[in-house]
């Protein structure tokens, strides 16, 4: 279980993140939406540790994420980026694999490789791919690769940063179905932020919607519909008016 | 009236010591970094080739055509007080001490300093700084400390070789154009050369390895968003390194040479 309490970060005069309060139970899915804007991607690095929170307090399984042994704390992650953030210098297998060749619990190249070309599998991409450069890979490739190097470990905590952003309709639809499958499959917690409705739908169990710096409603995915929130409402059918302003 | 010129003064003076503080415990973090493991051995053998091989071409033609250019330069202003003989020795002494190691350095600042800033700049802006952070490897082990270590050993043997074909470059111009005896040339450079010339230079040479792949770093690490970001930290990371490679040599050689 992910528990964030009261959590605030600041950018000189700009409070993007107002006290959040939030729970992700262990092996459910929580999408978090918001606008642009809305600092979600600050609340993701938060918890990963990628900014330090100005206040509050974030935890995993009541052990508080920004003490005791970091690494063994970020192994238990994986993390898909928005871009894919995938290493251009190395090819997609070494991308894949590099957590697994790497620290104390290391594994030898063949069988890196080998578990490599499995995850590639696993996100529905041939064994050829392994030795080609990302650069030589198209958008929705690329986002495949960065599932299989966030999965590659078994993590117990997957988090994924606008996961669909860039992707036709059709593609959206496959990596919101292959997150979806695989999250049910380890039985990881996921944590996603998006802001593409079709993605909250497919893969979320719970939902949470950031607004003005804190969260604003919270709830199963099941009920998002029938929520009384005109924030809520009006954010997930799109609407111009309503009490969130168009001009941000 | 006083106190707005004063803060006129103070606030660039005070921005340009944050700045070297900033660049300071940055290479404080570099050193501790480097003294602790795990050190990433592919990272580094890459940097020593992208830096040191790599870097061969343009620091040899460098030295080559300043070497010549040289033995011409004192050729000629050696005859205004009959002193044209001297051409073997200055070459050599001025190629070991000063220009082997200064242009060395400022052509590998070129070179190195904006692809290093531009690289890591690059990871940036893409979130591959943040990936490396998930995937538990420390940037500063796995992007700065290969570099830096590289660049420190390998811009001493940069500077070795351009010596050597500085020093050859102007025994070509004066065998060749200025109509000296090729034996006698060597002889008088070898005769006049001293150890400590050369030593200087190499030192010199692995200081300002230490610079261009530290600014190229400290640069990449801070730049800003976008392709103007990235950009803008290259051309910092390149005169910065010019700078100090400057200053740098202005202090090592009145360390080196005065008493």
């Amino acid at each position: 279980m992910i528990t964030l309490s009261g959590v605030h970060k600041s950018f000189g005069p700009n409070r993007v993140l107002r006290g959040v309060d939030l729970t992700i139970p262990k092996g459910q899915s929580m999408v978090i939406i918001g606008g642009s804007g809305t600092g979600k991607s600050v609340l993701l690095k938060c918890v990963l540790g990628l900014v330090a929170p100005d206040a509050g307090t974030i935890s995993l399984e009541g052990q508080d994420v920004t003490r005791g042994d970091r690494d063994a704390f970020l192994a238990r992650f994986g993390m898909l980026f928005q871009g894919g953030a995938l290493f251009d210098s190395l090819r997609v297998w070494e991308n894949v694999a590099f957590r697994l060749l790497r620290g104390a619990k290391a594994m030898p190249k063949d069988e890196a490789r080998a578990v490599a070309i499995e995850k590639l599998r696993r996100v529905g991409l041939k064994p050829a791919v392994a030795d080609l450069f990302p650069g030589e890979l198209s958008g929705g490739m690329q986002k495949r690769v960065g599932l299989a190097r966030a999965i590659a470990a078994n993590p117990e905590v997957i988090f994924f940063d606008e996961p669909t952003t860039g992707l036709d309709p059709i593609m959206s639809g496959v990596i919101n179905a292959l997150i979806r499958e695989i999250v049910v499959e380890m039985g990881s917690t996921a944590m996603a932020i998006t802001h593409d409705m079709s993605s909250v739908r497919a893969i979320a169990d719970q939902v949470a919607m950031l607004h003005d710096g804190v969260i604003r409603w919270t709830g199963p995915v099941a009920e998002m519909d029938a929520a009384s929130d005109p924030y809520l409402q009006q954010f997930i059918h799109g609407r111009a008016t309503g009490p969130i302003e168009g001009v941000r | 009236m006083i106190a707005r010129t004063l803060a006129q003064i103070g606030r660039p003076v005070l921005a340009v010591l944050a700045a070297f503080g900033r660049v300071a415990l940055f290479a404080a973090d570099t050193i501790r970094h480097l003294l602790t493991p795990p050190f990433y051995g592919r990272e580094f053998a890459i940097a020593l080739l992208q830096i040191g091989w790599f870097s061969l071409p343009v620091v040899g033609l460098t030295a080559f055509f300043t070497g010549g250019a040289l033995a011409l330069q004192i050729y000629s202003g050696g005859a205004r007080f009959s002193a044209e003989a001297v051409v073997p020795q200055i070459v050599a002494i001025g190629m070991a001490r000063e220009l082997g190691p200064v242009l060395g350095g400022l052509m590998v600042a070129a070179r190195v300093a904006s692809s290093i800033a531009a690289e890591i700049g690059t990871m940036k802006v893409t979130e591959q700084i943040d990936a490396l952070v998930t995937l538990s490897t420390h940037p500063m082990k796995y992007l700065t400390v290969p570099r830096v270590l590289a660049a420190t050993l390998a811009v001493p043997i940069l500077v070795a070789v351009g010596d050597s074909i500085g020093i050859g470059g102007g025994w070509l111009v004066g065998v060749t154009k200025l109509g000296f005896n090729s034996a006698t040339y060597i002889q008088n450079t070898n005769d006049f050369l001293e150890v400590w010339d050369v030593g200087s230079g190499l030192v010199k040479g692995a200081v300002f390895g230490f610079i261009v792949a530290l600014m190229g770093c400290y640069f990449g690490m801070n730049s800003g968003r976008g392709a103007q970001g990235v950009g803008a930290a290259t051309k910092a990371a390149v005169v910065a390194a010019s700078v100090m490679i400057l200053a740098a040599n202005y202090v090592l050689t009145g360390l080196f040479f005065t008493s």
